[in-house]
């Protein structure tokens, strides 16, 4: 986070800026409110004019909760040339890619076509951002990958997407938000996951997005705060889901990655899912192996923002339990809860486990050489 | 597995009401009347259907009827093996999940009575929780008062999953009348199913209902904490039934991570949610949901930095543990007779 809280920590760990690393949740942003039109048909350029957007949410700029800061990022993030915050690359270049010596850095772009009722517009919308991604950034700075944005509540034009870009050498990923209108494993969503699999794209999973469901089970809570803690509830009961439908049985060689919900929690909830799994089997005979096996398999986990024990040492043990090789270090630029890379790993922990978790699980998960 | 000790109290067991006609005799005419003549149902949750695995162990299981609904079965299968010194009655009758208030406080009044008269009177060891119409907060202040008369009343039941978070401020008459009356709130596993019973909407499955009471547990434990309920009853004690426990710690590294980073917008919050999770939140024991295997076992109750935390249940008749076996392996004498014997005391003021 950029609001220095870590006074009683041990000291910073040695990593310097010559460590390559990879950064796997950046969020680029458009600099003016109608830099997609050139990637939109007439039609939808009149739509967005005329109605605006519709999303799983009343608002029609911004979201219901207010951020804890603009653009819910950093206030020294705004380019010089002007724009918000994520809006110009040779300013992340500046501020993000050449001091931390970024070797891949992978694109996230919120508040796209996903979530969006109109689901021909969330198509067209997810469409130019992709083009967007290609034009802006991909093309420009050969270290930025993007990830593929679909329609995510059809899944069928979603796949079509997919194959679409597949093979296309800008993109590592297919982007997901956690959101939905219905948990992620549920059978409109297979298309995208076939498409993926067959593309050999892993998918990824971001916090955040609209579906329309109370934010918690109980409800619609009051505050930002418990939104963003609540990410990580959304995004267990999104791979809960996943899992319990039978989505990694089915598509075995889908990977997904879970992005920016933290990770602290994986370990207890595949402890939780095969405890009773084992009780309620018979229920979902299509789940044929302990749930905790398809996690280990087929999911990688994001680190940022990292869990934050008091003894930072704790974390070394939720880690361990996770595997070393399934976290991929990512700062959230230009995000106001952004990890500093040198900050991160306090001292203590081995070279290749350092090396794995800056880099190398990144590079191989996304196939970058 | 770790020993147990004799005198434990077991903070989470379930007397089941046999039929919603088993109310009838604790209704007015008037309710009797709307019962019968609209053909009502037994109130039966999705959240443990009768025959489901989680519901009743194999060897708890009756021949005929309700799991749980048998006093002789209860003393039988955990008041007299365990050598309990008390056993805390939580029923998970359906009644949360209508929506008429009329109705609902009917029910629960109905419901309370027939746990005083046919449970709590029957074995000096049981205690109660007092079930509350959550759709009207003023019929569930007085429910709670009517009962609260009652010391073998020891805490004010709600379910994890009901119709808004549990720290909204509408709530509160409910937590002013807990603290005035030494009563603890026992939030427990379940939905009335007014919302999906996931963050993300409907599943499809009961087992997916039920990993998902962890997510539950703690958005409520996030709403609680940052709504201020603690720092306006700092002498309320909360406990999480049936919540699991592995998630503790994470959970908390994440919302302290959170707080320190927005505490502007919720500026009463004038403790850590570290400290006011230690002072005032309590987990039942089962389900234990680790492997079990003592190292990690070890690491887990490490990272609490607490051993006030948990509190011991068997959470008959549901299936989480076979034989005697509720204390996992790796538990220290001392950790034992705190769960089993002293964090309970220290929560239920009642209990003495």
């Amino acid at each position: 986070m950029n609001i220095q809280f870590r006074e009683n920590s041990e000291a910073a760990s040695p990593l310097t800026v010559k460590t390559a690393i990879a950064d796997c949740d950046i969020h680029p942003a458009r600099a003016t409110r109608t830099e997609l039109y050139p990637y939109l048909a007439k039609r939808w350029q009149h739509h967005l004019e005329i109605y605006g957007v519709h999303a799983y949410q009343g608002m029609m700029e911004g979201p219901p909760y207010p951020k804890a800061q603009p653009n819910a990022s950093r206030r020294d993030a705004y380019p010089p040339e002007g724009g918000p915050q994520g809006s110009s690359l040779s300013f992340m270049q500046k501020q993000l890619l050449d001091p931390n010596n970024v070797q891949l850095g992978v694109l996230n772009p919120l508040n796209t076509g996903q979530g969006i009722r109109n689901h021909e517009l969330s198509a067209a919308l997810c469409s130019a951002i992709n083009d967007w991604q290609i034009d802006k950034w991909t093309s420009k700075d050969k270290r930025l990958k993007g990830s593929i944005v679909v329609g995510n509540e059809d899944g069928l034009s979603a796949a079509a997407e997919i194959r679409e870009r597949a093979g296309d050498k800008n993109f590592v990923q297919v982007l997901l938000l956690s959101r939905n209108v219905e948990p992620l494993g549920q059978r409109r969503y297979w298309p995208i996951y076939q498409a993926a699999e067959e593309a050999g794209l892993p998918v990824g999973v971001h916090a955040f997005g609209f579906g329309g469901n109370p934010i918690t089970p109980s409800g619609w809570p009051s505050y930002y705060i418990e939104e963003m803690v609540g990410h990580s509830q959304c995004q267990q009961s999104a791979l809960a889901s996943l899992v319990l439908e039978g989505v990694f049985e089915r598509f075995p060689k889908l990977k997904m990655v879970m992005i920016e919900a933290g990770f602290g929690w994986a370990p207890s909830l595949a402890w939780r899912l095969d405890k009773v799994w084992q009780r309620l089997r018979s229920e979902v005979p299509h789940v044929k192996r302990p749930p905790s096996e398809y996690i280990r398999e087929q999911v990688w986990w994001t680190t940022q923002p990292m869990e934050d024990p008091e003894r930072r040492e704790d974390l070394f043990d939720v880690i361990k339990w996770i595997g070393w090789d399934r976290l991929l270090f990512a700062t959230d630029y230009p995000h106001w809860d952004y990890d500093e890379p040198s900050r991160v790993l306090p001292a203590g922990v081995g070279e290749d486990d350092r090396e794995a978790f800056y880099l190398g699980n990144a590079k191989k998960l996304y196939g970058i050489s | 597995m770790a020993s147990l000790i004799a005198g434990g109290v077991d903070c989470d067991v379930h007397p089941a009401v046999p039929h919603l006609t088993s109310l009838l005799p604790y209704l007015n005419d008037y309710w009797r009347d709307q019962v019968t003549t609209r053909g009502m149902v037994d109130l039966i949750s999705q959240s443990y259907p009768q025959n489901s695995p989680i519901t009743a162990r194999p060897d708890w299981r009756p021949g005929s009827g309700k799991p749980g609904e048998s006093l002789a079965d209860m003393q039988r299968h955990v008041l007299d093996p365990f050598q309990l010194s008390h056993a805390i009655c939580n029923p998970l009758y359906g009644v949360q999940m209508v929506f008429s208030e009329d109705l609902q406080a009917a029910f629960c009044r109905a419901l309370n009575q027939w746990l005083a008269k046919e449970w709590l009177d029957r074995d000096p060891r049981l205690r109660g929780s007092i079930v509350i119409p959550t759709q009207s907060i003023e019929k569930a202040v007085a429910e709670i008062e009517r009962c609260a008369t009652d010391r073998r009343f020891v805490q004010v039941l709600m379910l994890v999953m009901g119709d808004t978070p549990l720290g909204k401020r509408a709530l509160w008459p409910i937590y002013a009348a807990a603290e005035r009356l030494e009563l603890a709130i026992g939030v427990h596993a379940g939905s009335a199913y007014h919302n999906p019973p996931t963050a993300v909407g409907w599943g499809s499955y009961h087992i997916e209902d039920y990993v998902g009471q962890a997510q539950a547990f703690q958005t409520q434990l996030t709403s609680l904490i940052v709504e201020g309920v603690f720092a306006k009853y700092p002498r309320l004690k909360m406990v999480m039934l049936e919540s699991g426990v592995s998630w503790i710690s994470p959970y908390l590294w994440r919302l302290h991570k959170f707080w320190r980073g927005v505490r502007m917008e919720t500026p009463w919050v004038d403790r850590a949610p570290l400290e006011i999770v230690r002072s005032n939140i309590r987990f039942s024991l089962q389900p234990f949901d680790a492997p079990p295997n003592e190292a990690t076992l070890i690491r887990l109750f490490d990272h609490m930095q607490s051993d006030e935390l948990v509190l011991f249940s068997t959470d008959y008749p549901h299936w989480q543990f076979d034989g005697q076996d509720a204390l996992p392996a790796g538990l220290t004498p001392d950790l034992v007779r705190k769960i089993m014997i002293d964090n309970s005391h220290a929560t239920y003021p009642r209990l003495k």
